[in-house]
């Protein structure tokens, strides 16, 4: 006589572990890059004044893929020169109508050169091909033609006020989505008039520098657009430097805090994009694999190189084990590997120095007490890779659950009223973003009242949209990104 | 024989209460030619952080108040700085301005919170959206408070100014701990005494007298201060933004050292809310 199917009796699986390959099915289009990559200034290629160079490496096999300019104060300094230029000259005087009309340019190129712009960001970056090629591209496409109609309508952004472009607005951005951050940088600031000089993360320049080429297809005005590539002193040259009105910041809490501190002593406007420890919390009359599918999204998406990932796991107890038994067999036939190939879920980690952070952390959990659990899965023999990685027994102190760890290590905490919940989820410094999972539609908008954090995902996660805006609370930084209150950022309101 | 008038005692109005500093220091005020006024309480760092706490308690209660509620509370202001107007118009004068400008930074004063207490219901659909995002998603993004706002008054137009920096914290659902002019500190003395009058909960706006030197570096640094809103000069600019940063606060300053026509239509209005509120963005699913 069979046992009857329930919780603690579930049908059986049939698991083929590594019986079965899958076949490889590599994205092979030619991402057309150069070997030597100068900087964008002033609408040209123009070699680094001290003529230093420094490699990418793709860090799936940790082999060159090209030489990448390293901008210094003074080539910032033409950049910051020729931006002001464009300003003064041409652009800070385009009717809002003809302005739009280049940014709609620039979204058409970018889908034109979709699949080349794909490739080169998961050649450079690590992340899986499926998201480049279905979301960072397409998306980054999307917010050029979003903002490309606001440029002639700017003045329904504050009625009855007098607005006016910044001039030189300066860009830094980091190196887990390259294309997109660029994108959410550079379209709302043309939009609104502004000219842009834009450092591109150390690790991640390609795709950058390779918009380069689309402002010069697009006809773009000289200057309107300036990539300078380099390290963190170019960032800061670009933050820093006296033509910059406005500066716009994408990366770490760490590193937004010590701008902030560099520019005290100046009148410069700031937007802070920092980081995130996001609550994603599964109530017990949720979807419950709907939920499995949004928490997998929430922390393994882009490797967890995201600063609004779900990394906290916050499940009503009543169901935390039937969570924790679906998650790990999702868990367990993620695939981990090469990132050009088209069925991999988890590419590379960015870095060495990003892998060395993780590794650390997770360390320090079971370190801590925590339980950990990952698929164990085979990883390739070179590069920079992590297996997709649960804890268990994580409590509010331990560092998992407080500090971010950029990667795809999930701590999950359980809660047994709302109020719990909510006071786990606000039990941090960080205010980015954070999931509902649940039936009730009223409970969706309560915990959304209460949660303090910028974008609430209700039985969803890491959605975005170019009408949407995205930003923090708290040390998770100020401004938005995407709607008309991004847009907002860009502009003086006198 | 003529009758002793009773002098009052000027107190700053924090938690609902009327308190003398925590130091027991007081600054002598004088008026335009020169006489004794009255003693007003030079209020240290730890004022400060007591007014925080008391702004703490009352934040939350303030913050789900309703928008109308909030309202008839701010247009009740108004009515109790109506009433005292000439009184308020004197406290304004002790500074050496001429009965006419007095009164009319009394009238503007009282203009600015009746203008806001008309923009408490109706700020959200200025600033607030509904997103057409490309998924089945409601997506919509509301404004919320940031918390408790420092507000840091200028010399100059003692009683417009510091109406001018409160008001917009406090339409929202902020509450504020504000430091008043150092130079004519009181008229938000009595500002204070209208503030207990007029219906709004205790702690919501905490007012403080005191020396700017002690109180700026707390002002920077404590951080359930969630952002600054003030008038200060360079050095303190800078003072400031170097504490914000610790706990990314926001930070809008103008600057002491140049004029500021507080009259103007722009000093008051939707953006200067839009200064002091978080915008919260939710993804509601759509369809069974």
């Amino acid at each position: 006589m069979p046992k009857t199917l329930s919780k603690s009796n579930p049908a059986r699986e049939l698991v083929f572990g590594d019986l079965w390959e899958f076949d490889p099915a590599p994205e092979t289009a030619d991402p057309k890059l150069k070997p030597r990559y100068d900087l964008f200034i002033n609408g040209s290629f123009v070699p680094p004044r001290a003529g230093k160079y420094f490699a990418t490496i793709n860090p799936a096999h940790e082999t060159k893929i090209a030489d990448i300019a390293l901008a210094d104060a003074s080539d910032v300094n033409s950049a910051c020169i020729a931006a002001q230029k464009a300003f003064v000259s041409v652009w800070g005087k385009m009717p809002g109508k003809e302005r739009g009309k280049y940014l709609y340019r620039i979204a058409r190129l970018l889908q034109d050169h979709a699949r080349e712009f794909a490739i080169a960001e998961t050649l450079d970056g690590g992340k899986p091909i499926k998201e480049s090629r279905d979301f960072d591209v397409p998306m980054a496409a999307a917010h050029f033609f979003y903002h490309a109609g606001w440029a002639d309508k700017l003045e329904h952004l504050a009625p009855g006020r007098q607005i006016a472009p910044h001039g030189v607005v300066g860009q830094v951005i980091p190196w887990n989505f390259p294309l997109l951050m660029l994108a959410w940088k550079i379209a709302p600031a043309l939009a609104a008039g502004n000219c842009v000089v834009l450092k591109p993360a150390e690790s991640t320049s390609i795709t950058a520098l390779k918009f380069g080429e689309i402002c010069q297809e697009a006809g773009l005005p000289n200057g309107v657009v300036n990539i300078v590539s380099g390290a963190a002193e170019t960032g800061a040259a670009v933050i820093q430097h006296p033509l910059t009105m406005k500066v716009a910041f994408t990366g770490s809490t760490e590193v937004g805090k010590s701008l902030m501190r560099s520019l005290a002593g100046t009148d410069k406007k700031m937007t802070m994009e920092l980081g995130g420890k996001a609550a994603n919390i599964v109530f017990d009359d949720a979807p419950l694999d709907q939920a499995v599918e949004g928490i997998v999204n929430g922390i393994f998406f882009n490797q967890g190189h995201v600063c609004c990932a779900g990394s906290r796991l916050l499940v009503q107890e009543s169901i935390a084990d039937e969570v924790l038994a679906k998650l790990k067999r999702r868990i367990a036939v993620l695939r981990v590997g090469d990132p050009m190939d088209k069925n991999t879920d988890l590419g590379a980690i960015n870095s060495r120095e990003q892998l060395a952070k993780i590794t650390d952390l997770v360390q320090i959990g079971v370190a801590e007490g925590a339980e950990k659990y990952d698929n164990g899965c085979k990883l390739p023999a070179k590069g920079f890779f992590f297996r997709p990685t649960i804890f268990t027994n994580v409590s509010m102190s331990h560092r998992i659950a407080r500090e971010e760890i950029f990667g795809p290590v999930l701590s999950i905490l359980t809660f047994r009223t709302p109020e719990e919940a909510i006071e786990k989820a606000n039990n941090t410094p960080y205010g980015l973003s954070a999931g509902v999972w649940t039936d009730k539609g009223s409970r969706i908008l309560k915990m959304s009242t209460l949660i303090k954090a910028g974008v609430v995902w209700a039985n969803t996660y890491n959605k975005f949209d170019p009408t949407s805006p995205f930003g923090g609370y708290k040390e998770s930084g100020f401004g938005r990104e995407g709607g008309k209150q991004g847009l907002l950022d860009y502009l003086m309101v006198d | 024989m003529t009758r002793i008038n009773i002098s009052k005692t000027p107190k700053c109005y924090v938690g609902g209460a009327f308190i003398r500093s925590e130091s027991g220091r007081v600054t002598a005020l004088h008026d335009a030619s020169g006489a004794f006024f009255a003693n007003i309480p030079q209020c240290t760092r730890k004022d400060l952080r007591n007014a925080v706490e008391a702004a703490a308690k009352a934040g939350p209660g303030w913050a789900k108040r309703s928008a109308f509620n909030r309202g008839q509370i701010l247009y009740r202001l108004a009515e109790m700085m109506e009433a005292r107007s000439s009184e308020l118009a004197e406290a304004v004068a002790l500074g050496g301005a001429s009965k006419a400008d007095a009164s009319r930074e009394v009238a503007a004063s009282i203009e600015r919170v009746v203008h806001y207490a008309g923009w408490t219901d109706k700020y959200e659909q200025i600033l607030g959206s509904v997103n057409p995002v490309a998924s089945a998603h409601f997506n919509f993004t509301v404004t919320e408070p940031m918390g408790i706002i420092g507000v840091i008054a200028p010399d100059d137009s003692p009683l417009l100014a510091l109406v001018s920096l409160i008001l917009p914290a406090i339409t929202s659902g902020n509450c504020v701990v504000a430091l008043a002019s150092g130079t004519q500190p009181y008229p938000s003395i009595l500002l204070g005494e209208m503030l207990a009058t007029s219906d709004l909960p205790g702690g919501v706006v905490n007012l403080l007298t005191g020396l700017r030197s002690e109180m700026v570096p707390t002002f920077a640094t404590h951080e359930h201060l969630r952002a600054l809103n003030g008038v200060v000069n360079a050095a303190d600019r800078k003072t400031l933004k170097l504490g914000a940063a610790e706990s990314v606060k926001r930070v809008h300053l103008l600057k002491a050292e140049e004029p500021i026509d507080w009259f103007a239509d722009k000093k008051q209005g939707v953006e200067e809310i839009r200064a002091l509120i978080e915008f919260k963005t939710t993804w509601h699913p759509v369809g069974a």
